[in-house]
């Protein structure tokens, strides 16, 4: 175990909960209204992306050029550059599940700190999620 | 259409604060933040990454309980979504977010950012399929 990776990823996590929860994220109610467009659409939502995204374009093009990380001896970045139908479909699970609970992976982490029980009954139904989703790779996706 | 610049504020600082969070996931640990990803994986064997995924989890946690402590508004639960909805809710979101390689802040965030082909094609994907669930569960059943 590596104490500057752990705490520093603890300091991670930290950091962007509290900006999921200021940026209303963890309203699922938000969340539908900025998914319902055709409704009495609530735009605020998209801001979080236009929020997040230059400060991370800057410091990723910024970081880029270093040999490696601070607590680690390489950078390891995604690599894969194939479009392929488990990413459309995975997404596409993923977008109808979005829709209809309000809530996304970290928002809904981020909220069982609220111990409120629509929120941990949402988070152990999407660890369920993930468990069926080793059984179908087993099953369907022999390596 | 609901207009309020206040939730636009927040929304551009929250987002910001989440930037930053990912930026210094890279500059310490040289890693993505997606955060469906770093959760699934603390339920894999125990590996060297188990730590170090744990302890963000825990830290998304800890700021969750910090956030609702100081602003428990910030949480409200009003989408009148029910139990069975969210289960039904959450499994969807476990599956496809672990068979599409990532959610909201692996592929939104820190793969728009790279500008990752695979990326936009995920969050294109999502967040369309995210406009027709939203539309059609209020259509079917509100």
């Amino acid at each position: 175990m590596n104490r500057a990776q752990v705490a520093s990823s603890f300091l991670v996590g930290f950091i962007f909960a509290l900006g999921l929860g200021l940026a209303g994220m963890t309203q699922p109610q938000k969340v539908i209204g900025f998914l319902d467009v055709m409704g009495q659409w609530d735009p605020s939502l998209a801001f979080v992306m236009l929020g997040a995204i230059p400060v991370h374009y800057f410091s990723h093009l910024f970081l880029r050029g270093r040999k490696s990380p601070l607590f680690d001896m390489q950078f390891h970045m995604p690599t894969r550059k194939d479009i392929t139908p488990s990413l459309i479909i995975g997404g596409a699970l993923f977008g109808l599940g979005w829709g209809i609970g309000g809530f996304c992976p970290g928002p809904a982490l981020t909220s069982v700190g609220s111990l409120k029980p629509s929120v941990l009954i949402f988070v152990l139904a999407m660890t369920a999620g993930m468990f069926l989703f080793r059984i179908y790779q087993d099953l369907f996706q022999k390596k | 259409m609901i207009w309020d610049p206040s939730s636009i504020l927040n929304a551009l600082l929250g987002g910001g604060l989440i930037g930053l969070a990912a930026s210094l996931m890279l500059f310490f640990n040289g890693r993505v933040t997606g955060i469906s990803g770093i959760y699934n994986g603390v339920f894999r064997k125990i590996s060297p990454d188990f730590w170090w995924r744990l302890a963000l989890v825990l830290g998304l946690i800890a700021g969750g309980a910090f956030v609702f402590v100081l602003r428990p508004e910030f949480m409200a639960n009003n989408s009148g979504r029910s139990h069975i909805d969210l289960v039904v809710a959450g499994i969807l979101v476990g599956f496809g977010t672990v068979l599409g390689s990532g959610c909201t802040s692996g592929h939104g965030i820190c793969g728009l950012s790279r500008l990752s082909m695979r990326s936009v094609v995920a969050t294109g994907t999502f967040m369309a399929f995210g406009f027709i669930s939203a539309f059609l569960y209020r259509w079917l059943f509100l």
